[in-house]
């Protein structure tokens, strides 16, 4: 839906709108998309859900890169779907980002550019069968911690969003610690196959949290809105709590040396975060920023005849004087079979387009 | 040229006997492409039994500066709730 | 081969699970790579359903992991059209095109296996989404009708192979009726050509392999490689469980 800004009015006005919102936050209500919003939190918005998004769709490399190995048919199914679904996060994400007056293709061009970023855990590679393991449990646990809260964010349409993503979310993690547990419990080869993709993920992980509070550049503002609920440090103590007995279930060792349980705090301690590695992935210097990102662009372009090809032969099928640019009918209609797998369409009626009945 | 690929909002009727729900949005080149788009991701764990696709373009909303006079004549007629009356104690099926 | 492969690998129902597997795991290979996101969900969606069907059919015929990763090149009998490489979209949307219509007309006749009750309401749909990108691929741009003919005209000779009758497959005791299929097939792709302004090639419908190659185990090179990705994991670990 577009999005009409109210007109520029006088101050009054404008104190007028920013009470109405700050009530609205404080009394944690739901800001909608063509409710007056102060131009920062807009762009915070933008910034934020994009680089979500973008998350999700670089996120389905490093997993996509073992559906063609997946070692038994079962789990390549499991993966299938799960980078599917990254896809469809991606969607449901964009889409609540366009609710703010910015459209996708300016978002993808963005990323394209390097000027909008994803979360640098994706510049990590997947040496082994058993990283797709490690995403799934501690990438997707860390991605849930911080999802989770997101669903009271105090933008309607991410948190709708980030609803439906937690949801569907809710198997990515299991199916991987179920992975890892197999390979924990199998040969030796597989035991250590495990353990060497904790080794490798455990750190990074712990870095998708984002720096410590006090040098968080944009947290103080995004809890005040509402965007976000919980502090970095508070996220990252969270999901470590949660990790370790999870660990020691698996027969796996989280490689920290100074992992201690502080009784008097009833947290698990952990040993210092290399920031500097995190800033130099953020930078670019990542393992595998360069291959990420080329990859992204190579299908976008090599994809843009295609796309072209849909344009044109919507336009071509458009009736002379249409009204506007979007398609040849208003609304269409499609009935899916209920109750058979996957939501299938109802084959023998098929679908069918009639008049618009949006009541 | 690839942006021109509209957007477009869909509603998915989750199963018979309840109306169609806003899901979400998507891109694509004309309904019925849409309408398929729509089947594949926002039905993906048989969340709908139909679906309506509208061109975003199309829709005409209230604007905000519109709330008042739109919304707030509803929240004074009481009336039209049935809390608002009352039951004697012990009388059913009302 | 003992003569309990050699029976296991003569039933025709292996080479609808091999088709299905083959299709799906190149499907599977787009997984990030699709020219637009509505476009990953789709493709995958297809994918998945055909290896939902891979594994029921396999689940028929003994371990299905065995039979996915342990048998030869020589000893699948997926037809070749299936292994063809995704190249670009539209090899991959006029691929499915044509294994999605005969398999559609293929499961539509045996009625009598609720395998394929369920799946053909599947495969109908993978066959409109192909129909559907089709005729905008054709009917598109210069550029994209270029390429969709140059794709019907490349997989057009391994369409002779899904004609040939697949020895043992019967509905309630009678044979499939292959003949009334291919008339069928040739009637939907020549009318789906048409309106996406598409010629029907003159060229051959065999390659030069004899009929039915991947029916009897003879693949194209690239399937060599596809099935040493596919495999090489599970073989490197003999045992393990997964």
């Amino acid at each position: 839906m577009t999005t009409v800004l109210p007109e520029q009015g006088t101050d009054a006005e404008a104190q007028e709108f920013q009470r109405a919102f700050d009530t609205a936050v404080a009394a944690d209500e739901r800001i909608e998309p063509r409710d007056w919003m102060p131009d920062d939190y807009r762009a915070t918005l933008v910034r934020q859900i994009a680089q979500h998004a973008h998350s999700e769709i670089i996120g389905m490399q490093p997993e996509a890169n073992w559906i063609t190995r997946a070692p038994s048919l079962r789990r390549k199914a499991i993966l299938l779907a799960k980078v599917q679904d990254e896809a469809g996060h991606g969607l449901y994400l964009y889409s609540a980002a366009e609710t703010l007056g910015v459209n996708r293709e300016e978002l993808l061009e963005k990323l394209h550019s390097g000027r909008q970023k994803y979360s640098s855990i994706f510049n990590y590679p997947t040496l082994t069968w058993a990283d797709v393991g490690a995403i799934g449990w501690l990438v997707d646990g860390a991605a849930i911690t911080n999802q989770v809260p997101l669903c009271r964010c105090s933008y309607g349409p991410y948190a709708r969003a980030m609803v439906r993503v937690c949801k569907e979310e809710s198997f990515h993690q299991r199916q991987g610690y179920e992975l890892l547990l197999e390979l924990s419990r199998g040969t030796e080869a597989q035991h250590a196959m495990a353990q060497d993709a904790v080794d490798r993920w455990w750190w990074p992980s712990l870095m998708m949290f984002g720096p410590p509070d006090d040098e968080s550049a944009h947290s103080a503002q995004s809890m005040a809105w509402k965007i976000k609920r919980h502090s970095n440090d508070e996220l990252r103590q969270r999901f470590v709590d949660i990790c370790v007995p999870q660990a020691e279930a698996l027969g796996l060792t989280l490689p920290d040396p100074d992992l201690r349980w502080d009784t008097e705090s009833g947290h698990w301690e952990y040993g210092a975060i290399d920031w500097s590695e995190f800033k130099a992935v953020l930078r670019g210097h990542g393992p595998c920023n360069e291959q990420r990102l080329s990859q992204r662009r190579a299908a976008h372009e090599s994809g843009a005849w295609v796309r072209a090809a849909a344009s044109a032969y919507a336009r071509k099928r458009q009736p002379t004087g249409a009204r506007n640019a979007t398609g040849p009918s208003p609304a269409a209609e499609q009935h899916v079979t209920a109750g058979s797998e996957g939501g299938r369409p109802d084959t023998d009626e098929g679908p069918r387009s009639r008049e618009a009945d949006p009541r | 040229m690839s942006s021109d690929w509209p957007l477009w909002e869909v509603f998915v009727r989750g199963r018979r006997g309840l109306s169609h729900t806003h899901a979400g949005s998507l891109h694509a080149p004309d309904a019925e492409m849409a309408l398929r788009n729509a089947r594949d991701l926002y039905t993906r764990r048989s969340e709908g039994v139909s679906i309506w696709v509208v061109p975003a373009s199309v829709i005409t909303a209230s604007s905000p500066d519109e709330k008042d006079p739109f919304f707030e004549p509803a929240s004074d007629k009481a009336y039209r709730h049935p809390t608002f009356y009352e039951v004697p104690e012990g009388v059913r099926n009302l | 081969m003992t003569d309990s492969t050699a029976a296991l690998l003569a039933r025709p129902e292996l080479a609808l699970a091999d088709d299905a597997l083959v299709l799906s795991h190149r499907l599977g290979e787009w997984a990030g790579h699709a020219p637009v996101l509505e476009e990953e969900v789709a493709l995958a969606n297809i994918a998945l359903d055909l290896l939902g069907q891979a594994r029921a059919l396999y689940g028929e015929l003994g371990d299905e992991d065995e039979l996915a990763y342990l048998r030869e090149e020589r000893q699948f009998r997926n037809c070749q059209l299936t292994e063809q490489p995704n190249g670009d979209f539209a090899t991959t949307i006029v691929r499915q095109l044509f294994f999605s219509r005969w398999q559609e007309l293929l499961y539509g006749q045996l009625t009598d296996r609720p395998l394929a009750v369920k799946a053909v309401k599947e495969v109908a749909y993978h066959r409109d989404h192909a129909e559907h990108w089709t005729l905008r691929l054709g009917d598109g741009t210069p550029e994209s009708h270029e390429r969709a003919q140059r794709a019907v005209d490349d997989l057009w000779r391994y369409t002779g192979e899904l004609f040939q009758p697949l020895e043992g497959l019967t509905v309630e005791g009678h044979p499939v009726d292959w003949d009334t299929l291919r008339v069928s097939w040739d009637g939907y792709v020549a009318d789906v050509l048409d309106r996406a302004t598409l010629r029907v090639p003159e060229s051959p419908r065999q390659s030069g392999w004899r009929a039915g190659a991947g029916r009897q185990g003879l693949h194209t090179e690239s399937f060599g490689r596809m099935l040493a990705e596919m495999q090489h994991l599970h073989r490197s670990h003999p045992g393990a469980r997964w």
